[in-house]
């Protein structure tokens, strides 16, 4: 069959179409506007422009923005992390799996678990970078199974489905995740154990005072990064995940095992959120049943302003999303002249990812791993 | 009627299309032929506008048809088969029919659920056309079949239906991607007539893709060959069976000429 | 020329599966130890099914070793393959998987009893080993699952021993006996109302439960009335089959009219809880019948639907309610209705436009984005001038019909009122399926590019799907508004359109009465994201269920319960060809000319 080399629909100058440039111009005009406000005020905070904005905003003082920016790219940092595991599946399986959030989730859950174990035992505090492993290496454990279990049981039957089926499958999938955790462990928060005071304490690092917990988060998602980038460019397996990606029927005729490439994939974007939920926990040092629903559709965002099947692109944007979100609100919102700005980040992350998919679906770095015709 | 001038398209690095410039005119059957790879399904991909070029321009009586969606290039007149037949399986072979037309018709959410007279009567005047189109295949795909689903059918009727589906567009041009791929000679006997006979009893212009010479020799007014995405030769049949540019492209080049090529460079 | 069934050879049957058993057992094992840890044994216990002899509590645990025995045992038979004899093998076959099945009970009681794990396992209790040990002491309790495993076990696998027509006959008794116990309140009620509560005095136990007498009855009467009736129906049917088009029209309409009338006078005969789980059923099945058209006839799934129900509810409540913060012009309802419309049919422009272009799942995604960002919106601080933030909007007034109120605390008049609306979505739906806009639907969801190609403008057609099924939607909010006098943020979450999925997907996509069925047996038993249904002790475990239903349906059944035929023929066209290959309906290529 020859494939119908598909660029993307000529577009026609229908009223759909001129209301779509105004949407974009819209935003455009409103981050602009909103930017310039938050310039105006730092400069000179009596500035009529930012009195007629909004009167009572007070604007961000260099430690605060420096404050929030290090938090944003913290959060950012996880959620790339996760959205790894989103961009991973979609270039080898081509659809979104909505219950990845669930596995980000369920290791968050058996963090709080195994390190409330530990700290009964009293070797949280002594021995933390021990526990601290432990914990890491058991949530690795158990998302990897919850995500192998997953596409054994409902996605691989659906191999050849249409496309949307997989995707409805998976938020049945989620949505049974979420509640098997409230039947099994409780509909309330629960919480980690109080963390080393060494840990939490503030450093300076380059100009940015940074909390013990934000550095860690950091870095060991620079680590896990590092491990991923190797795996997938430097072994065998990475090769095979990168072919299957391409072409799952000619990977096939070479000679790899899709299936288990497949399932070794699933299996690391699992790792992947499990770490992410350690750390999830480590930083907010709390967790409930919905712990994975906000962070996944962020994730998901995060791994299609990237570009979907990039993995450089799901770190980069993630951690773009992350400092968008933390700042957005007091820079941009508040400028405008709208009250109660915090309530509003979660809706600033989902306007983003809109904008993105308007404006840029394919990313900032392109679709790699997949191809149009899979849509 | 149809006109092309200049058109290109590049896939990646891929030229599928170069400089191309080709016409139609009003009640003429052309044939495209050309080796595999050399760009004629991209072509009317073009033309039907589910590609984009990269320059050049398409003209439909006198009217641009760059940057239209297809539905509006269909609207304008012009309707496509597919190489490889993409019925509407599950829809039923009469509704495969009435949905084709589609683009001619104007019903819209309050005649449905008002019942206005208008509606009933374009339903009716849908259902009708869509039987006399069918028609033109013989019996072989109404009565019992009408509403039977499409994935039924037999090859050779898929083939036809696809045709007629294109047909029911109420098109001035007729876009046919190897219509006759997989049929015995006797069907494809048979579909040679029919073609003409759409062009006779029914007053399309139509361009052919075909491999099958004996097609392309008893239906077309006119030959264009193409290879890599460019035009190396046009006219009769004959003219072009013998073009030597042709049998190089279908065949390759004799060895004596190559040397001799060599010969002549260094 | 080709091959027809009967040429095809025989191929020897495969033998029995002994893998696949032991896979069944350990399937079985877990899933009772799931079951008993996520606390359906004890939670449900409260409900009797049978009233001394059989509690939902231990039917959430007996029914696996039985069904999955059953499962195990099911053997696909393809055309042209031989079935595998069945013998007392497979009786053991079944007996092993529901004794595997016990084991995994007996497992957990003997952990259960030695540790403590209830720090995070919340229901590792005393009360759970008391339930599984059926209140006498550990080793009684025990020695009992391993039995009732077996047996269950050996049950399920001898269903396929038996003839066809006992298997039928016994899923016929179970499912009767299981749904009059269920549908105890509702049938109360209703012979409460024609004043025949005799009958259901003498079946039902008091507090809840059949009587054994009654499960008896139940069971001897379903399986007598389909012997006595059934011939009768199956004669009247073949008679309609019969029929010529216009007559059996006729008679369907007939019939429907008929139904529909009884609909309308059923409300006064029952009481006012049961009208006000109508009423709720009401209002998800016009939910459900907005969301067929989005994602059962165009195609597109919309995860954000619960944003025009929000829509609805909220300008009605900012049009109809003397309290609304920002501008109150207390409209009366009808009038405020037209407003709905235009402004959810705004909306739904303005979200669809940019949408409908997407591929698939990003557009899934997208809609779930504007739905949260129409919540968060409605909940903020800075829009709370208009629409009460957290707080809401309150004292909404109800419907004036001339002849009387329709508001929440009379539901009957509720339920009527969603009645005659379900009915308009009814029609909606059906006239547009068989019109060009139907078709056109169709056409998109079978091949796009194609359809396009044809001369269908798919972005404007796909956006009049989205935008007729945002109206039905807002509709619903509408009457919900009235209906509960208030209204606030927090009934808008995307649970709600999840929901609304499974509802659609569990009856049929694309099929309005399988949509109906899906939303009256779901919303009905198992109850709506925050109404309780006929089964309210399973409020805790509902959304469980509702998120295993989808995955189960859409692995086994995704066409739904109620199929469209042209939709499970979408879903299973391999099947369908294989099939109509063997029964010769395939049209073969033409020996002559026919013209």
């Amino acid at each position: 069959m020859t494939t119908t080399h598909n660029a993307k629909l000529t577009s026609r100058v229908l009223w759909v179409d001129r209301f779509l440039t105004l949407i974009r111009i819209t935003f455009i005009v409103v981050i602009s506007v909103g930017l310039l406000a938050f310039i105006a005020q730092q400069i000179n905070p009596q500035n009529p422009f930012a009195q007629w904005a909004n009167p009572d905003a007070t604007g961000l003082t260099a430690p605060q923005f420096k404050g929030l920016l290090v938090t944003g790219l913290a959060q950012g940092a996880m959620y790339g992390l996760i959205a790894l595991g989103y961009s991973m599946v979609y270039g080898v399986l081509g659809f979104i799996n909505f219950a990845h959030g669930e596995v980000f989730m369920v290791g968050a859950m058996s963090g709080m678990i195994t390190s409330n174990k530990l700290a009964d035992a009293g070797l949280w505090e002594d021995a933390f970078l021990l526990c601290l492993l432990f914990i890491v290496v058991t949530s690795i454990l158990l998302s990897t199974a919850t995500a192998v279990i997953m596409e054994r049981v409902a996605y691989r039957p659906l191999r050849g489905a249409p496309r949307l089926i997989p995707l409805i499958t998976s938020i049945g999938v989620s949505f049974f995740l979420q509640n098997l955790s409230v039947v099994l462990l409780g509909p309330g928060a629960k919480s980690y154990p109080t963390l080393p005071s060494w840990l939490s304490q503030k450093r300076s690092l380059v100009g940015f005072q940074i909390e013990g917990t934000k550095l860690l988060v950091l870095l060991t998602a620079a680590v896990s990064m590092a491990g991923l980038w190797f795996l997938v460019e430097r072994t065998r397996t990475g090769k095979a995940m990168r072919a299957v990606a391409e072409d799952k029927e000619i990977a096939a005729l070479m000679g790899i095992d899709v299936n288990r490439t497949i399932v070794k994939t699933f299996a690391v974007g699992g790792a992947m959120a499990g770490v992410a939920g350690i750390l999830w926990g480590i930083l907010f040092r709390s967790v409930i049943h919905t712990t994975g629903f906000l962070p996944g559709i962020k994730a998901f965002s995060a791994a299609v302003v990237g570009g979907i099947g990039n993995l450089g692109g799901a770190m980069a944007g993630g951690l773009s999303l992350g400092a968008a979100e933390a700042t957005a609100p007091l820079v941009l919102l508040e400028p405008l002249g709208v009250d109660g700005v915090s309530q509003l980040r979660d809706a600033v992350a989902f306007a983003v990812l809109i904008f993105v998919l308007l404006v840029r679906p394919s990313g900032l770095f392109g679709e790699r791993l997949s191809e149009d015709e899979r849509a | 009627m149809l006109q092309i001038l200049d058109l290109s398209v590049t896939f990646g690095g891929l030229h599928a299309l170069r400089n191309l410039d080709f016409h139609v005119e009003e009640g003429e059957i052309v044939s495209v032929i050309g080796p595999n790879g050399a760009g004629k399904t991209t072509f009317f991909n073009m033309i039907s506008g589910m590609v984009t070029p990269t320059s050049g321009e398409i003209l439909f009586e006198g009217e641009s048809l760059l940057n239209l969606d297809p539905s509006q290039v269909t609207e304008r007149g012009i309707a496509r088969t597919f190489q490889n037949v993409r019925l509407f399986a599950n829809m039923t072979i009469l509704e495969n029919v009435m949905v084709a037309q589609h683009c001619r018709t104007h019903q819209k959410v309050f005649g449905a659920l008002l019942q206005t007279k208008a509606f009933k009567s374009e339903e009716i005047a849908i259902r009708e056309y869509g039987e006399e189109v069918l028609s033109f295949f013989g019996s072989r795909l109404i009565g019992y079949r009408l509403n039977q689903p499409a994935s039924v059918l037999s090859y050779a009727n898929r083939r036809r239906l696809e045709i007629a589906r294109a047909m029911a567009t109420r098109p001035r041009l007729l876009l046919l991607d190897e219509p006759v791929a997989g049929m015995n000679p006797r069907e494809s006997a048979e579909l040679t007539a029919l073609i003409g006979r759409l062009r006779s009893e029914w007053g399309f212009t139509i361009v052919i893709i075909e491999h099958d010479m004996s097609v392309v020799r008893d239906v077309s007014d006119r030959v264009v060959v193409l290879d890599h995405g460019e035009t190396i030769a046009q006219g009769s049949y004959d003219s072009v069976a013998n073009d030597p540019k042709v049998i190089e492209a279908y065949l390759g080049r004799q060895v004596q000429d190559k040397n001799a090529d060599e010969e002549a460079s260094s | 020329m080709t091959a027809t069934a009967n040429d095809a050879s025989t191929f020897e049957a495969p033998g029995l599966d002994w893998r696949r058993q032991i896979r069944f057992s350990a399937i079985g094992a877990l899933s009772c130890a799931f079951i008993a840890l996520a606390g359906m044994p004890v939670g449900l216990d409260r409900r009797s099914i049978v009233y001394p002899v059989l509690s939902l509590g231990y039917l959430s645990l007996l029914w696996v070793p039985f069904v999955l025995a059953s499962l195990a045992g099911s053997q696909v038979v393809l055309e042209g393959m031989g079935e595998r004899e069945r013998d007392t093998r497979d009786l053991a076959a079944g007996a092993l998987v529901g004794l595997g099945s016990a084991l995994g009970l007996v497992g957990l009681m003997i952990l259960v009893k030695n540790f403590n794990l209830r720090d995070p396992l919340v229901n590792w209790s005393p009360q759970l080993l008391e339930l599984l040990s059926f209140n006498r002491s550990t080793t009684l309790g025990m020695l009992l699952w391993v039995v009732l495993g077996t047996t269950l076990g050996l049950l399920g696998g001898a269903m396929h021993v038996v003839p066809a027509m006992v298997r039928a006959k016994v899923l016929t008794v179970v499912l009767s006996v299981l749904l009059v116990s269920v549908l105890q309140t509702f049938l109360t009620d209703l012979l409460e109302g024609f004043r025949l509560e005799v009958f259901t005095d003498f079946i039902y136990y008091k507090r809840g439960g059949l009587e054994i007498l009654g499960a008896l009855l139940v069971a001897v009467l379903a399986i007598a009335i389909p012997l006595l009736v059934g011939g009768r129906i199956k004669g009247l049917r073949a008679r309609v089959q019969k029929m010529p088009p216009d007559e059996r029209s006729r008679t369907n309409l007939v019939l429907l009219g008929v139904g529909a009338a009884l609909l309308l006078i059923l409300p006064f005969f029952l009481g006012k809880i049961t009208n006000e789980l109508l009423a709720n059923v009401g209002l998800f099945v016009l939910l459900a019948l907005g969301l067929n058209i989005v994602v059962g006839l165009a195609g597109i799934l919309d995860l954000g639907y619960v944003a025009f129900f929000a829509v609805g509810g909220y300008t009605t409540a900012v049009l109809t309610s003397p309290n609304s913060p920002g501008f109150s012009p207390e409209l009366p309802w009808p009038v405020a209705l037209i407003a709905v419309v235009v402004l959810t049919g705004l909306v739904g422009l303005f979200i669809g436009a940019p949408v409908i272009r997407m591929r698939g799942d990003y557009l899934a995604i997208v809609t779930l984005g504007f739905g949260e960002i129409i919540r968060l919106l409605f909940l903020s601080d800075w829009l709370s001038g208009w629409f009460g933030g957290a707080q809401g909007i309150t004292n909404i007034p109800g419907v004036d019909v001339g002849i009387g109120t329709v508001k929440g605390t009379d539901p009957r008049s509720v339920f009527l009122l969603v009645l005659i609306f379900c009915g308009i979505a009814i029609y909606v739906s059906w006239r547009l399926e068989h019109s060009r806009l139907g078709r056109a639907w169709m056409a998109i969801r079978e091949d796009e590019d194609v359809a396009e190609a044809m001369g269908v403008n798919t972005t404007s057609t796909k956006l009049m799907a989205f935008v007729v099924g945002a109206v039905l939607a807002s509709f619903s909010g509408a009457i919900f508004s009235a209906k509960v006098g208030s209204i606030f943020p927090s009934s808008f979450i995307m649970l709600v359109s999840i929901i609304i999925l499974v509802v659609v997907i569990v009856g049929g996509m694309g099929n309005i009465a399988g949509v109906i069925v899906g939303a009256v047996v779901l919303i009905g038993v198992l109850g709506g994201p925050k109404q309780p249904g006929l089964l309210q002790e399973l409020g805790q475990f509902k959304l469980l269920i509702y998120g295993a239903l989808l995955v189960w349906m859409m692995l086994k059944r995704p066409e739904g319960l109620v199929p469209n035929v042209r939709r499970s023929r979408e879903l299973h066209q391999e099947e369908f060809l294989q099939d109509a290959w063997l029964k010769g309906e395939i049209d073969e290529d033409d020996e002559e000319d026919p013209s």
